[in-house]
């Protein structure tokens, strides 16, 4: 296995105060990787520095020559309002990869056509992103993190204000994707994320790593995950209690 | 409209608005849709200040003005960025400390003093042939900035973060834009006065945002308007002897009032 990306002893905070500790992580191609954890835990505080926003305090993060990163941020971070069309959106997902012309070139209008397909959105492609619903807009902004054909896939809670009828088309999706494409998705929703995934990192401060789907009670408790799995009917699950670390 | 045309003062003016409605409206689109509306009147207010010290120091006002103006910008994006400090708390202080400034030199220094109206309320009547070569410029680089930049600047405004995974250089490109916000305002002021600059910036924008989705056509629609209103607001001014500052805005709004009338109309035959 191809080795994409390795986090080193991170550790990073805000305000001298540690928000993650000691954080080791390898990404390998074809992982699908469900990242859960707490809210405050350091789940996307990990992204960003995976992602270059955040210069870690310690350690080091060694990342294959060009690898390119498709990323989906936390749904909150844009201007709903902004006059931007789905094409204009999706299109500037190809900016680190082709650069930018002065103008949105026919190739690049092309992709945007077809992976707007790829979301299930065929025909959207000139209305202003205002006008979608929640769903609608999650799917074009995985269209933007996946238009450059990425080797690694970060998606930043996916499923939030998503509905029950998307959340499965989204996995769906997924699942393709993960073909082709390393995934790590967030979640704090853990019973979703369970099925969907091949292991899971667990990051309370410390991030511990679980090389399988499957968490039992004895797992989580030998590796001190003071997680709460919220689950939903179909999906096998158990429901823990809360550990101190 | 003969005897309209035949004075210099009115060539003038009519030059003025139309460099002023390209540069109004192309740095309004961005101030409006990255909300910096209340900044950017901060950093207009801020310059006050600039003029004073032009005055004190002997130099020409405006470009007092717009050292203060860029130097408030640049510090309020700064200090936004860091956090540290309430944005509207810091704007309104900056506001605030500009315009006593400003009151403070102009008073200690001796002899003449200004007309202050004519920097509050503005005169586009009296540009001069530097303010028009100055505008002019500004024009040029701003268009230049946005047409080949464009992208980057919509990204940017849209989907910070986004951008930054993008590589491109946000803070840059904020700060670089900021720097064309405060030299519009304050290149604005000799037109429309420190009071009412922020009317050129964010009316037209509106007029536009009612018939227009797309940024560019935003861009291009905020223009029109901006150059029409103060074409009618000049006409109303000479006519009816207004002072030109209160009747271009004047202007502005009715038109904003007319589209938002007849949008459902307007719409159907406008492409958007």
């Amino acid at each position: 296995m191809n080795k994409l990306l390795e986090l080193k002893n991170i550790s990073y905070g805000y305000d001298q105060q540690p928000v993650v500790e000691g954080v080791n992580l390898t990404i390998h191609d074809q992982d699908f990787i469900g990242m859960i954890g707490p809210n405050g835990g350091g789940k996307s505080t990990i992204i960003k520095i995976i992602l270059g926003l955040l210069e870690p305090w310690n350690g080091s993060v060694v990342k294959k020559e060009n690898l390119n990163i498709g990323y989906l941020p936390q749904y909150h971070k844009f201007d709903s309002k902004f006059p931007i069309t789905v094409e204009e959106v999706l299109v500037s997902g190809l900016m680190k990869t082709r650069g930018s012309a002065i103008r949105i070139t026919r190739k690049e209008k092309e992709m945007a056509r077809e992976v707007l397909k790829q979301v299930g959105l065929p025909g959207y492609i000139h209305r202003a992103i205002g006008e979608l619903s929640g769903g609608q807009m999650q799917r074009v902004f995985i269209g933007r993190a996946i238009i450059s054909q990425p080797r690694l896939l970060i998606l930043d809670e996916p499923d939030t204000y998503v509905d029950n009828r998307f959340e499965h088309e989204l996995y769906e999706l997924l699942d393709e994707i993960n073909r082709s494409t390393a995934v790590l998705l967030v979640s704090h929703d853990v019973g979703q994320i369970i099925s969907a995934v091949k292991t899971i990192a667990c990051v309370n401060r410390h991030l511990h790593y679980h090389p399988s789907n499957k968490i039992s009670n004895e797992i989580l408790a030998s590796y001190n995950c003071p997680i709460e799995l919220i689950s939903h009917g179909h999906v096998p699950h158990r429901v823990l209690k809360t550990h101190d670390d | 409209m003969a005897d309209f045309l035949s004075y210099q003062f009115i060539v003038n003016a009519l030059l003025a608005s139309l460099f002023g409605a390209v540069t109004a409206g192309i740095m309004g689109t961005y101030v409006v849709t990255r909300r910096m509306v209340f900044i950017t009147g901060g950093v207009t207010h801020a310059s006050f200040g600039g003029l004073g010290l032009g005055y004190f120091l002997g130099i020409n006002p405006i470009v007092g003005a717009a050292g203060i103006a860029v130097i408030a910008g640049l510090s309020v994006e700064y200090f936004n960025q860091k956090r540290k400090i309430r944005e509207d708390s810091l704007i309104a202080m900056a506001w605030s400390l500009g315009m006593a400034l400003g009151i403070i030199f102009i008073f200690i220094t001796p002899g003449y003093a200004p007309n202050l109206m004519s920097y509050l309320f503005g005169s586009i009547l009296t540009v001069s042939t530097g303010d028009l070569i100055a505008m002019n410029m500004l024009m040029i680089i701003v268009s230049l900035f946005f047409i080949l930049f464009f992208r980057a600047i919509q990204y940017i405004t849209f989907d910070e973060e986004f951008a930054r995974t993008a590589g491109i250089p946000v803070n840059l490109f904020k700060y670089l834009l900021m720097v064309l916000v405060a030299l519009t305002a304050v290149i604005y002021i000799r037109v429309a006065g420190i009071i009412l600059v922020l009317s050129m910036l964010t009316i037209p924008q509106n007029t536009a945002m009612l018939l227009a989705k797309k940024l560019k056509n935003i861009i291009f629609w905020s223009v029109f308007f901006s150059f029409a209103g103060s074409i009618a607001g000049l006409l109303l001014s000479y006519y009816r002897d207004i002072p030109s500052g209160a009747s271009i805005i004047f202007s502005l709004m009715v038109i904003y009032f007319l589209i938002a009338v007849f949008k459902p109309i307007l719409r159907k035959r406008i492409k958007s």
